[in-house]
């Protein structure tokens, strides 16, 4: 059974991806992934603001009520070099390269063209093999156009993409006004795969102290269909890879994102809930799955159940969202 | 020679640069104001730098000073090249190992920062009582006297010592030399090298203890031969002068600056002569110099190597012309005949007469005068009137200058307007506040005119003891010559003020020359500002033609990213108006030191910086001077007119800055200070305070038992008396059951409140319609000021609540408890103070305090806001002492041995006399329990009917009685500091105090460091964080306290974190109280030295309990005697992990910035130590118990 997919220009020998979370912090657990089958690796992210906001912190804390008594001129020794860049991350793609055999993809989480282009530079010089850029633009401004921040991706991925000679892979977010439009934008622009989609932050209220909290929650497997549908749509009509995130759970999940056209497909939550040995079950359960329907390849099924290639297009159509309305019935 | 080169560095720096090339093992313990040679040497040592044999230094740091002595010797002893840095106390906790180092002839050099030893109080400045405590030890003493010597003088002492065989001790003086800024030539590694002989460190090694070529040393000798062991070592001291003078001339080869051991320096024809040690010897020098160009003939003595005191050279050092010869020591020997080294030059002199050194004509006149004890300013003007007092008929003996003596007339006055300064000195002064970043622009300021001028430099920093809101006076000379002007400035050419409201607290345009300039950091325009100033201050611009200048900094300093930092924008306006370089020139240097000191923390750091400067340029103005000065603004007076009088004429003149005029007779002669005075300096620390929404609050107490400086409080009171209320007090129902019918207020002391901001974080209390509007909501101070104020007046006039209807155990009710323990100096938003308040609130009636040194002893009895201790309504409140950092617990144990054994007498006399007193009412106060509140209140009332009783009672039993009967009601004693003390310093103390079973509770304040003297590791300090000692984070686990006073079986320990469940914490202070045993509680302190945010500082504390970092327990011995397991665990198990605690705090996540792979380990051996202590508790706490009824007769 041929489970190889190809993405980014990379032979992988299945479609079986962990996604950018805490998890590749630790170079074993990098090293398990391999053991269980993942064919790359995308590493946890790097955040520019954490970045920045963390040397902010630093000076304010190495400065705060120094020189101001006379017995405690400074409250901390004061080290002749901080690591306040990215060094640690591009440390860990050396590690994680040195450690494992597939590929390693490098993930760089912003929103200003800032300091983008020389991480970029440096994660490529450290030896990652692509970068996923996870352009995570939050517009709370209302005076803010939508082509705006529309025009903020392109001018981040162009510029990253400039700067370097590995692909580039573009997390983005399902809420443009018309992501088949984005897409083609993004294509134009460079990208060599789009990521469907972001998950965004979406804080919780803690009844108790009437108070905002951050609350990342893992992905439930109802969220695999709005990558699952736009994937479809996209399949086919714009020419960079497809990688599908978010809800993927099961082998059932993979294979339904592969015949919709992802070329890989994201792991996380479930493997912070199963354990990072399941993509072995999931792999088994596929292989099950494709026996028992007479697959030989991933290849076969790529696609298969795009808009382009599947009986019924207008499934993914407005006409559909009707039908499924008008014939829901609650179950009791 | 290796190429030297020119850096600008202060004493300690200058010290420790040598000292660490030439050592191997090096002891320590941190103690103002050496520390920072220690902290250099750690960092150093940290980096890998070597030594000049290319092998890096140990560096350790000990429990203290007695240990790094002891540590030393035992380096000394097997071989090693071996010393120490300590001033003060430490000092005189070497003692004993110094007579031993010295008596087995080790080489060694301990250099000191000199510091006041503390007496009736304690002082961290400068005189030389600590070196002087030690001259008997048998070390060579070899002082400096500026930064450049105390380098040089550090590297003569290490040659000397090892030919010598000599140990020295080099001394220098503290923070005027230690840390002084200074321009000098650094001595290069080739110059130590040529110094040093290879061959005496082989025949030291050769001399030490070894397996492999074994002997005995520090034997037990008996009357037989010690004397003449003594007497055997003498070649060696007779030697030390001669070797110490040629290694000086060696020296003055190599580098070209030549000392002498008794250095003189003057007229050739010299009358009157000064001997003086220290950097005072640099003000005599200059003040020399000036006399002689003016027609005098005076010289000076600086004494260099005070012991072996070679008095052939002293007499030979005095010009043949002198007729008199003025002794100035800056020590105090009380009683004796005389201060030593004044002493020591009589019998030089004698001696020198009898046997003819010398080439005296005649036998001088020699006097003797005290200086500068505790950094008391000695400056030329005193100088010239010693000189004036050798040259009277009458000279005065045993005079002292620098204060007014009213009482024994000892003093000699001065004309303070006589100066030496010299027009070719530029002269800066700069007032600004501790946080706003004044002193560190200045020290960069320095730095870039000693780099790139060919002028000599001095910095000097006058800093505030008050940690809210401390103010720091910055003292910058520039000149083509050697300064030798080691005294504050007087005369400034330049002043900036930096916070404009220091104009009505301070008098600085007195110390601006005529046609001086003036810069001001104000928020108005150059057209609004003159309106806004003080009278006085406009005054004395026109009066002295003064250019003035304004800016706004915070502006500037916001829009550029800076906060509250103003310091690049000053400095910035300071070379742009004094022109000491080229403008381009100063802003380009400027622009490269930002870059050089910021770098390292990132792009961000730097760039805002940069901007800043280009802001500030533009908004720099000069400010036309009207004619005429017509404020109307009025200085206000220090303190209130309502303050009693010793306040007012005492204390608000420290408060005003004038404390140096305040004579002799004013100050207690026992350091005896009154309590409750902080209350009178109204500080106005706070940009922002609460103000309390009465309608949203729930009335729970939170913010009130968490503030950290009592400013913000309770009460509940009968209606009737809001008749009198101002028209903005704000009241409300109560809401408590028992307080039915009562109103409820929450008040702020506006002018008290350091606007920490802990208390409206803590508030849990929100809008129903808008959330971010809670029950506590900053706003700007200001606007309230006024109104406020009249409301805290009205406030206190209400009556305090009946403490003896509380609920004691509920928050809610006993937060309406008064504090006696109100407007500290602590930092805004301690973490320590809210514990030390909750007690006064508790016990306040009957407290007695022993207070180990350190942050709490600072805050608590510091002058001149002595004192945050307070009495209640009844006279009645804490009585507090701190003897030293060491012997606290003892100390304690001292207040406790004391009021039992004047209990045992009462009771004893009570007992004698009770058919006069009446049986009813002396068995009655014998046998009352006072377990609680009601029960002492009912006691002190039957004691008062006894005194009342008593006072007819003439016999000498009944006055004896009288003079102890208050002891008969229950007193509270409380030992409390710092982790420093309790897990280090004082912890066989601690240890001998919970095992000698006596009622005693014990508090540590656990900050995990050693906060006070700035951020040094303890054993308290937790395993993972960074502090000094520990720059690559400490890598062993916090030691369990706890654990091991538990171990005793009868000691009632509590580990207790306010900001993680505030009513454990009061339950556990009960408790330890009522325990008739010895009680320990270990109170999570958080601290700036945590590197966190103080406004939302509890919830460290909390995150601290969730994630088990921090345990909540109580071990109750008199549970065991009921069958119970005496241990309860009170906080759940982990439920946060532990990292999240550990990135919410600079000292540690700081490590994965500089360590990041020490980090990774260190956090994952934290997550370890958590799971396997709470493992270790949750078993102690859940074992079964019997009943064991004899545990109380263990004590």
């Amino acid at each position: 059974m041929d489970l190889s997919t190809t993405y980014l220009g990379m032979n992988l020998r299945s479609p079986f991806v962990p996604s950018a979370c805490p998890l590749s912090e630790e170079i074993d657990n990098i090293r398990l992934m391999e053991d269980s089958g993942a064919s790359a690796v995308v590493l946890y992210s790097l955040f520019e603001e954490q970045l920045i906001l963390e040397r902010y912190e630093l000076h304010h804390h190495l400065t705060y009520h120094s020189d101001s008594f006379a017995e405690a001129l400074s409250f901390f020794p004061e080290p002749s070099e901080f690591h306040v860049g990215p060094e640690g991350y591009l440390d860990h793609i050396r590690k994680a390269k040195s450690a494992v055999d597939i590929p390693i993809i490098a993930s760089l989480n912003g929103h200003t063209i800032g300091g983008w282009i020389d991480y970029a530079q440096k994660i490529e010089q450290a030896g990652a093999d692509a970068i996923e850029l996870n352009i995570y633009h939050l517009p709370t401004d209302l005076d803010q156009r939508s082509e705006d921040v529309e025009q903020i991706y392109v001018d981040i991925l162009k510029a990253v993409k400039s700067e370097v000679k590995i692909p580039i892979a573009l997390k983005l977010s399902p809420f443009f006004s018309n992501v088949s439009y984005m897409a083609k934008r993004f294509e134009q622009a460079g990208a060599d795969a789009l990521v469907l989609f972001n998950r965004f932050y979406q804080p919780d209220i803690d009844l108790e102290a009437l108070e905002i909290h951050p609350n990342i929650i893992l992905s439930t497997p109802h969220a695999l269909r709005l990558p699952l549908t736009w994937i479809a749509i996209l399949y086919g009509r714009v020419k960079t890879d497809l990688a599908a995130t978010s809800g993927i759970h099961t082998a059932p999940d993979v294979l339904k994102m592969l015949m919709v056209g992802a070329k890989i497909t994201m792991l996380c939550s479930v493997l912070f809930q199963h354990g990072i040995e399941q993509i072995r079950m999931i792999e088994k359960e596929m292989l099950i799955w494709m026996e028992e329907h007479e697959y030989e390849s991933v290849k076969q099924m790529h696609g298969s159940m795009s808009q382009i290639n599947c009986e019924d297009p207008s499934a993914f159509e407005r006409s559909q969202y009707m039908r499924g309305l008008l014939t829901y019935m609650p179950t009791v | 020679m290796g190429v030297r080169s020119f850096e600008t560095m202060d004493g300690n720096e200058a010290v420790a640069s040598v000292a660490y090339r030439l050592n191997e093992v090096i002891a320590i313990y941190p103690i103002t104001p050496a520390s920072p040679m220690g902290e250099w040497s750690d960092s150093w040592s940290h980096e890998g730098k070597p030594n000049i044999w290319g092998t890096v230094p140990l560096v350790v740091e000990m429990q203290s000073e007695a240990g790094a002595a002891g540590t030393v010797h035992g380096a000394l002893q097997t071989g090693s090249l071996a010393t120490t840095f300590t001033a003060s106390q430490g000092l005189l906790l070497m003692i004993p190992n110094m007579y031993k180092i010295a008596g087995e002839l080790n080489p060694t050099v301990f250099h000191v920062a000199t510091r006041s030893v503390a007496t009736h109080a304690l002082s961290i400045f400068c005189d030389h009582s600590d070196v002087m405590a030690t001259r008997a030890a048998g070390f060579a003493q070899l002082c400096s006297a500026s930064v450049q010597e105390a380098m040089d003088f550090a590297l003569i002492a290490q040659a000397a010592t090892l030919e010598t065989r000599v140990p020295f001790l080099h001394f220098f003086d503290g923070f005027r030399t230690s840390h002084e800024i200074s321009k000098l030539e650094v001595l290069s590694d080739d110059d130590l090298r040529s110094m040093i002989d290879d061959n005496l460190i082989i025949e030291h090694r050769e001399r030490a203890l070894s397996p492999d070529h074994p002997v005995i040393r520090g034997t037990a000798e008996n009357p037989d031969v010690f004397f003449q062991s003594r007497e055997r070592a003498n070649p060696f001291y007779i030697n030390c002068r001669d070797v110490t003078q040629s290694v000086m001339e060696k020296f003055s080869e190599i580098a070209g600056r030549s000392y002498r051991l008794f250095e003189y320096h003057g007229a050739p024809d010299a009358e009157s002569v000064i001997m003086i040690m220290g950097s005072g010897s640099e003000v005599v020098h200059e003040a020399v110099d000036y006399l002689n160009e003016h027609g005098g003939k005076v010289g000076l003595v600086k004494v260099r190597l005070y012991r072996p005191f070679d008095k052939k050279r002293f007499i030979e050092s005095l010009p043949s012309s002198t007729h008199g010869v003025a002794v100035l020591d800056r020590t105090k020997e009380p009683g004796g005949p005389g201060d030593p080294l004044y002493l020591d030059s009589v019998a030089a002199i004698h001696e020198g007469v009898v046997n003819g050194w010398g080439n005296l004509k005649e036998t001088p006149k020699i006097v003797g005068g005290r200086y500068g004890l505790s950094s008391k300013e000695f400056t030329p003007a005193m100088v010239k009137s010693i000189f004036d007092n050798l040259s009277n008929e009458k000279t005065k003996n045993h005079f002292t200058i620098g204060i007014k003596d009213d009482l024994t007339k000892t003093s000699i006055d001065h004309d303070p307007e006589f100066s030496t300064e010299s027009d070719h000195v530029y002269r800066a002064l700069f007032y600004g506040l501790g946080s706003d970043g004044t002193v560190g622009a200045n020290k960069n300021s320095i730095k870039i005119i000693g780099k790139n001028t060919s002028y000599q430099i001095q910095g000097y920093f006058v800093y505030d003891s008050r940690k809210a809101g401390a103010v720091t006076i910055s003292h910058l000379r520039v000149g083509p010559n050697p300064i030798h002007s080691s005294y504050l400035i007087d005369k400034a050419n330049f002043l900036g003020c930096h916070q404009s409201v220091f104009l009505e607290r301070y008098d600085m345009l007195k110390h601006l020359v005529s046609e001086g300039t003036f810069l001001l950091n104000t928020p108005h325009d150059a057209n609004n500002i003159w309106d806004q100033l003080p009278l006085s201050v406009q005054e004395q611009i026109i009066g002295k033609k003064l250019k003035f200048y304004i800016i706004d900094a915070y502006k500037i300093a916001r829009k550029s990213g800076l906060g509250r930092r103003i310091n690049t924008v000053m400095q910035v306006c300071f070379f742009a108006i004094s022109q000491i370089l080229p403008k381009d020139k100063a802003i380009q240097e400027i622009r490269k030191t930002i870059s050089e000191t910021y770098g390292k923390q990132g792009d961000e750091i730097v760039n805002m910086n940069l901007l800043a400067i280009d802001n500030t340029l533009d908004n720099l103005f000069e400010v036309k001077v009207p004619d005429t000065a017509d404020g109307a603004i009025e200085v206000p007076p220090a303190v209130s007119e309502q303050a009693p009088r010793f306040v007012r004429e005492v204390l608000g003149k420290m408060i005003a800055g004038n404390g140096d005029e305040l004579p002799v007779s004013a100050v207690p002669p026992d350091g005896t200070f009154p309590t409750g005075t902080a209350k009178w300096e109204k500080r106005n620390l706070a940009l922002d305070i609460p103000v309390w929404e009465p309608e949203i609050c729930i009335q729970c107490g939170k913010c009130t038992v968490a503030c950290p400086h009592a400013v913000i409080r309770i009460k509940t009171y009968e209606p009737n008396y809001l008749d009198s209320a101002p028209e903005t007090f704000k009241s409300i129902e109560a809401r408590d059951e028992v307080w039915k019918g009562l109103k409820y207020t929450i008040q702020v002391s506006p002018e008290d409140c350091t606007g920490c901001g802990i208390c409206v974080d803590v508030c849990p209390a929100r809008s129903k319609t808008e959330t971010r509007i809670k029950a506590l909501n900053m706003l700007p101070q200001p606007p309230m000021r006024y109104e406020e104020s009249k409301n805290w007046d009205f406030f206190l006039s209400i009556p305090e609540t009946d403490r003896t209807n509380l609920h004691i155990t509920s928050i809610r009710q006993q937060q309406v408890q008064q504090p006696l323990f109100e407007f500290s100096s602590a930092c805004a938003g301690c973490g320590e103070t809210p514990y030390i308040k909750l007690i006064s609130q508790l016990f306040g009636d009957r407290l007695i305090v022993a207070n180990g040194t350190g942050c709490s002893s600072i805050y608590g009895g510091n002058l001149p806001t002595t004192t945050p201790w307070a009495k209640n309504n009844e006279g009645r409140g804490p009585a507090w002492s701190n003897s030293l950092f060491e012997d606290n617990a003892e100390f304690g144990l001292g207040f406790r041995l004391s009021i039992d054994k004047q209990r045992e007498f009462a009771s004893q006399l009570i007992k004698k006399l009770s058919s006069s007193i009446g049986e009813n009412l002396v068995d009655e106060i014998l046998t009352a329990k006072q377990k609680n509140e009601v029960e002492i209140y009912e006691q002190r009332k039957r004691v008062s009917a006894l005194k009342n009783k008593l006072k007819g009672i003439r016999s000498s039993d009944g006055r004896l009685l009288l003079s102890v009967a208050d002891m008969l009601v229950k007193k509270s004693v409380w030992v409390m500091g710092g982790d420093g003390w309790a897990y280090d310093i004082g912890f066989g103390g601690v240890d001998h105090i919970i095992a000698s079973g006596k009622d005693i509770n014990i508090l540590v304040l656990d900050t995990e460091v050693y906060s006070s003297t700035g951020g040094q590791m303890s054993k308290a300090t937790p395993r993972g964080a960074i502090a000094k000692f520990a720059s690559a984070g400490k890598n062993t686990p916090k030691k369990d306290l706890g654990l091991i006073a538990m171990t005793y079986g009868n000691v009632y320990v509590a580990s207790v974190a306010m900001g993680a469940r505030d009513k454990h914490t009061l339950r556990a202070f009960l408790e330890a109280e009522s325990y008739d045993g010895p009680s320990l509680i270990i109170a999570y302190s958080h601290c700036i030295a945590h590197g966190i945010n103080m406004t939302t500082a509890m919830r460290n504390q909390k995150a601290a309990v969730d994630s088990g970092q921090w345990l909540l327990y109580r071990f109750n011995p008199e549970r065991t005697a009921e069958g119970e397991n005496p241990l309860h665990l009170d906080s759940h198990s982990p439920k946060i992990p532990v990292e999240k605690y550990l990135y919410m705090e600079n000292r540690f996540k700081m490590l994965l910035k500089t360590r990041p792979t020490d980090a990774r380990r260190l956090f994952s051996q934290i997550r370890e130590d958590v799971k396997s202590r709470w493992s270790l508790y949750d078993y102690l706490a859940s074992r079964e118990f019997k009943a064991e009824k004899n545990i109380q007769s263990d004590r």
